[in-house]
């Protein structure tokens, strides 16, 4: 993350965890470093500065899709304010792919 | 050799060529493993089946993975019992019970773990790793120290401390994770990306999923290779009671049956964590996931990934879906037990009340032929009955004792 904030200023505080399907988006990088906001503005950043991540997370109707789960500070966002989550200074956004356990 | 020919997104049908992965990379959608079918129908018969080793390698034919003994301890083949004192009490007619407690490690965890890790070893991994409740964690440290693979298990800390010891008894690594298991998880498919292992259920998910087939193919071969007209499946993630039913449609393809199966599917889970049960109840197309507390650990995924799949399965076969109490589980357990001799984990009580309250409620009827899976052994969760069963009598070792516990008439009777 150290480098990524280096790389990127300082007025970016929140760190977002690509999984490795989507990381050909991010030039590699297991980690993006943002700005915080909602996570709706987070995303939406995360797709201006690595074009592409939003047709890769959001279906046509605009909605996440169904394998995507998104995760603030270790926790799903369908426990907290969906999109609309507020994403901290410091806080971990994660991506993870809905299909694994069981 | 395999009849595998590709491995395919179910969301939105893009191909892939078989490697460890899990997901489509466009969109997140799970892979499904694709066969040549027409190849299988040309290569697979009933005789051919029958002269093959008694486990889940006598289907050889339909799995995604050649038979690998190194990995082998024997799973599948496990016995389909007529359960008519079952029947009665719940006023259903022909009942089987499908008993995956003889097992290995005596749940049906073995078909999925050895399939995975035949694979595993097919792409050259040399760790084996899973997220799991707890049979699978006892399933994959067992079949990894068979191999001689290492072993590295993650587990809720709060799993039953039988099932914590029937893991790190094979020696591997046995990481108790803080949290509940949507978090042990998602720690999990955050760390397959970071290092090259064998996760069954995270990167060779796709493979794993396939074994639990085999259920259906057993059932299909022991009822003289017909269908049941209902099954009533448990439901964690929702896979094994999705790749049940694709068994059963998968042996008319391959023409091991003679008619198109009707089986309709049905699913139980615990009230304590029944996101698909509520989607079903609620008529809804969404999954709203929940945090687990229910006695049923083994089904206490609060974000299922197959949960999708499991409630079109349940619906199109005109199945039906119950949530049942903690209590109702006990009970299940005990009528089982006493019944049939046969002693099922909570998982099995979950199943055995939904069975009986579908069979109440007329969506299960008496004229049809019902196999209910149980999947897990009563000795895996004694904490479930230990506060409701006992000795009948405890007294010294005297006649005297004896008769004064017990009336001699109806010991004559």
């Amino acid at each position: 993350m150290s480098e990524a904030l280096a790389q990127e200023g300082p007025f970016m505080t929140v760190t977002v965890r690509i999984p490795t399907q989507l990381r050909e988006l991010s030039g590699g990088n297991a980690e993006v470093a943002l700005e915080s906001g909602s996570l709706t503005e987070v995303l939406a950043a995360l797709d201006a500065t690595h074009p592409g991540f939003r047709g890769r997370l959001f279906g046509d109707d605009g909605e996440l899709r169904r394998f995507v789960n998104v995760f603030v500070a270790d926790e799903d966002i369908r426990f907290l304010d969906g999109l609309g989550t507020p994403v901290a200074d410091g806080e971990v956004v994660s991506i993870v792919p809905a299909v694994a356990g069981g | 050799m395999t009849h595998v020919q590709s491995l395919r997104c179910r969301e939105c049908g893009r191909e892939y060529d078989v490697a460890p992965i899990f997901t489509c990379e466009w969109c997140f959608g799970p892979l499904e493993v694709t066969y040549d079918y027409d190849a299988i129908r040309s290569s697979v018969s009933r005789e051919k089946i029958a002269a093959g080793p008694l486990s889940i390698w006598r289907y050889q034919d339909l799995l995604p993975v050649e038979h690998n003994p190194a990995v082998d301890l024997g799973a599948g083949f496990t016995p389909l019992v007529r359960a008519d004192r079952l029947a009665a009490q719940l006023g259903l007619g022909e009942l089987w019970i499908k008993n995956d407690t003889m097992n290995p490690t005596n749940s049906f965890k073995d078909r999925v773990s050895v399939v995975a890790l035949s694979k595993a070893l097919e792409f050259g991994f040399k760790v084996a790793a899973c997220a799991s409740t707890g049979n699978l964690a006892n399933s994959v440290a067992a079949h990894a120290a068979h191999a001689g693979l290492r072993s590295f298990v993650f587990v809720p800390a709060n799993l039953e401390q039988g099932k914590i010891v029937t893991t790190a008894v094979y020696g591997g690594n046995v990481v108790a994770i803080d949290g509940n298991y949507d978090d042990v998880n998602r720690l999990c498919a955050e760390l397959a990306g970071m290092y090259p292992w064998a996760f069954v259920n995270v990167n060779l998910r796709t493979f794993y999923a396939e074994g639990s087939k085999t259920l259906a193919y057993e059932t299909a071969e022991q009822l003289g290779w017909q269908t049941p007209d209902h099954v009533v499946v448990p439901v964690a993630s929702g896979s094994l009671l999705t790749k049940i039913r694709k068994g059963f449609n998968e042996l008319y393809q391959v023409g091991l049956l003679d008619d198109e199966p009707q089986v309709r599917v049905s699913g139980s889970q615990a009230l304590g964590c029944s996101p698909v049960a509520a989607a079903w109840l609620n008529e809804s197309d969404t999954i709203k996931p929940v945090k687990p507390d229910t006695i049923a650990k083994s089904l206490a995924i609060g974000n299922p990934a197959d949960g999708y799949f499991a409630l079109d399965a349940v619906r199109q076969t005109g199945g039906g879906f119950a949530a049942v109490t903690d209590d109702e589980i006990v009970d299940a357990m005990r009528l089982l037990a006493e019944t049939e001799g046969i002693f099922a984990e909570t998982a099995g009580g979950v199943t055995i009340a939904t069975l009986k309250r579908l069979a109440a409620d007329g969506t299960i009827r008496p004229d049809e032929r019902v196999v209910a899976y149980i999947t897990g052994h009563g000795l895996k969760t004694l904490d479930a009955v230990v506060d409701h069963v006992g000795p009948t009598a405890s007294i010294s070792p005297t006649l005297d004792a004896f008769h004064a516990a017990f009336d001699s008439q109806d010991l004559l009777a």
